[in-house]
């Protein structure tokens, strides 16, 4: 029996990370990191892990703390958000370069300035291209079962992981939740089992190696083809999740988009918001679902293609914004996905919102899907790059 | 109670709004309930009013956003009531409970015409009362439960022992005073 249980995000990934008990931990034990390495270490000071922790004085060392401890042989955890993510950037364009499957949960937050501490995908989105598979979460149950099932992910693939919650939405609110019981949780996951590390004696390695332009774009090619590999891994390893909890993932989730005219695609815990918005539309008659991306990283194109290529019109939500006079970073791929799928019909709109914690309320969505019922009628897509509830 | 229950509170930094709405959801989730309990953060500050939420359903609610249309609002600092619109969005149908000496009545005119329950509960003097310290947080916790029926009383005062004494478990000595806050507070609590 599920243990029945009610957490923040935050204590929720902190107890996934207990029950899986990994063999280091490398935190900035601070703000702007999160409260999971504080719980964390009180699990490691109560003796009910036997983790390593190791305290450092930036996330530029903690991600390195990480590098050394997982190339050495060991599974290596971390968390961070906002600006402490970004101070990572080198390090992690390194971890997965060096095709380590360290682990990092990432509760989201703006990026300054204006200073602002609450929720959006800035910081996120600005590592999206480090190499790492991303996943993320709408609710503190999906990122407690993303956590459980990130390393079997990363390190089938040999990649790193970021498990991606927002920031005080669902890290800091307390919400119910079904708790996998410890041995379960420990026989799913498993012991790390690394075929290379350096604490192998008979087996001599170099980690980190110079590449010269002879070598670099070979290594670049199967770093490609490991993210590519990572979605039947993906879908595989959320089977497996799915009989053990009754609970289904995939790359994406599709809700009401069966017969839908109108759709939305989101990241995170607005797609519950969106999902309340979408009930109260259908009871009016209106034909309208959205499409939440679970994976991010490998981004799910095909099955993107797939779900939207029969909606009139859609738009895609971003937490945040790329700052290229045209669309955020999520329209982009997405947009880029209907086109080489060779699905040109629906017409898209980038809407950028919820920036630096704005609160996305049901009316929020429904004033999108009215846009969008608009486009639907008249044909007429407008303006494609909007800010929503914002005042100009 | 309704399929869905939602409660803002206002209080200031350090006064514990935020802990009794964790509180409340504790004690909504034990009796099978589903909810959420999450502060609005912000630069945070001692004396700053700050504002928390609780969402209570007999199904999860998958909605993620504040909360503008509350069934209750809890006052736990007096003086707000001139510096919050404390009311916004309050239901007609639903009640305001305010930490107050001040009768219903000599409250309602501070109240910007809301016509809905008004109760008023002094958590301030029972807290003194009981435990020498102001912690209004707890018979605030205790007036929100009588007033809006979201727990039930009885379950509500046996959790709450259970909780205490485990929360309180270096220094049982404070568990009787908070208890007697809790009954002391559902009983005065005044609904006009």
């Amino acid at each position: 029996m599920s243990i029945r249980e009610r957490l923040s995000g935050n204590e929720a990934i902190a107890v996934a990370m207990k029950q899986i008990n990994p063999d280091v931990m490398g935190a900035f034990p601070i703000t702007p990191s999160t409260e999971i390495p504080q719980y964390f270490s009180a699990y490691v000071d109560n003796g009910e892990v036997d983790t390593e922790f190791i305290a450092v004085e930036s996330e530029h060392s903690a991600m390195s703390t990480c590098i050394g401890a997982q190339a050495a042989g060991a599974r290596a955890i971390s968390a961070t958000s906002s600006c402490g993510l970004i101070y990572m950037a080198e390090m992690l364009y390194v971890a997965a370069s060096d095709r380590l499957p360290i682990t990092l949960a990432v509760s989201c937050r703006a990026l300054s300035g204006p200073i602002n501490i609450n929720n959006d995908h800035s910081d996120a989105m600005s590592v999206r291209d480090s190499g790492w598979l991303m996943l993320f979460a709408e609710t503190n149950q999906e990122a407690y079962d993303n956590y459980l099932q990130a390393m079997r992910i990363g390190e089938a693939v040999s990649l790193p992981i970021m498990i991606c919650q927002d920031g005080f939405i669902t890290s800091h609110a307390i919400e119910n939740i079904e708790l996998v019981e410890d041995d379960k949780v420990k026989a799913f996951v498993g012991e790390y089992q690394p075929q290379h590390y350096l604490l192998k004696k008979d087996s001599a390695m170099a980690v980190g190696a110079y590449a010269t332009p002879v070598y670099y774009m070979e290594s670049k090619r199967q770093q490609a083809q490991a993210m590519l590999d990572a979605k039947d891994v993906i879908r595989q390893v959320a089977k497996e999740f799915a009989e053990m909890t009754g609970r289904e993932y995939g790359l994406i989730e599709k809700y009401r988009m069966e017969d839908a005219e109108e759709a939305i695609v989101i990241i995170g815990s607005s797609a519950g918001t969106a999902k309340a918005a979408i009930e109260q539309l259908r009871a009016q008659g209106r034909k309208v679902g959205l499409v939440k991306i679970r994976s991010f990283r490998p981004f799910p194109a095909e099955d993107l293609a797939e779900a939207l290529k029969d909606v009139k019109s859609f738009a895609v939500m971003d937490k945040s914004d790329s700052f290229n006079a045209h669309c955020g970073p999520l329209f982009a791929e997405t947009a880029a996905a209907l086109y080489a799928a060779g699905v040109t019909g629906p017409k898209g709109i980038s809407y950028i919102y919820g920036l630096g914690g704005r609160d996305v309320r049901v009316e929020s969505i429904c004033k999108v899907f009215d846009d969008l019922l608009e486009i639907s009628r008249t044909g007429d897509v407008g303006d494609t790059y909007r800010y929503l509830d914002v005042r100009e | 109670m309704k399929d869905m229950v939602e409660i803002r509170w206002h209080g200031r930094g350090g006064q514990g709004a935020k802990t009794a709405s964790l509180l409340l959801a504790d004690a909504a989730f034990n009796t099978g309930k589903y909810v959420q309990g999450f502060p609005e953060y912000g630069p945070e500050r001692m004396g700053a009013p700050i504002t928390a939420y609780n969402r209570i359903s007999t199904q999860r609610c998958t909605v993620h956003s504040n909360i503008y249309f509350p069934d209750y609002v809890v006052v736990v600092d007096e003086t707000l009531l001139s510096a919050v619109d404390v009311t916004a969005g309050l239901k007609e149908d639903g009640a305001i409970v305010i930490n107050s000496p001040k009768t219903p009545d000599q409250l309602r005119p501070l109240l910007k015409g809301y016509t809905g329950k008004v109760c008023s509960i002094d958590a301030g003097k029972i807290s003194v009362e009981e435990l020498g310290k102001n912690f209004p947080n707890t018979p605030m916790l205790a007036a929100i439960v009588k007033v809006s029926g979201v727990v039930d009383a009885e379950e509500f005062v046996k959790d709450m022992e259970a909780s205490f004494h485990h929360k309180f478990a270096s220094k049982p000595q404070v568990i009787e005073g908070n208890m007697r806050c809790l009954k002391r507070s559902m009983q005065e609590v005044q609904v006009g």
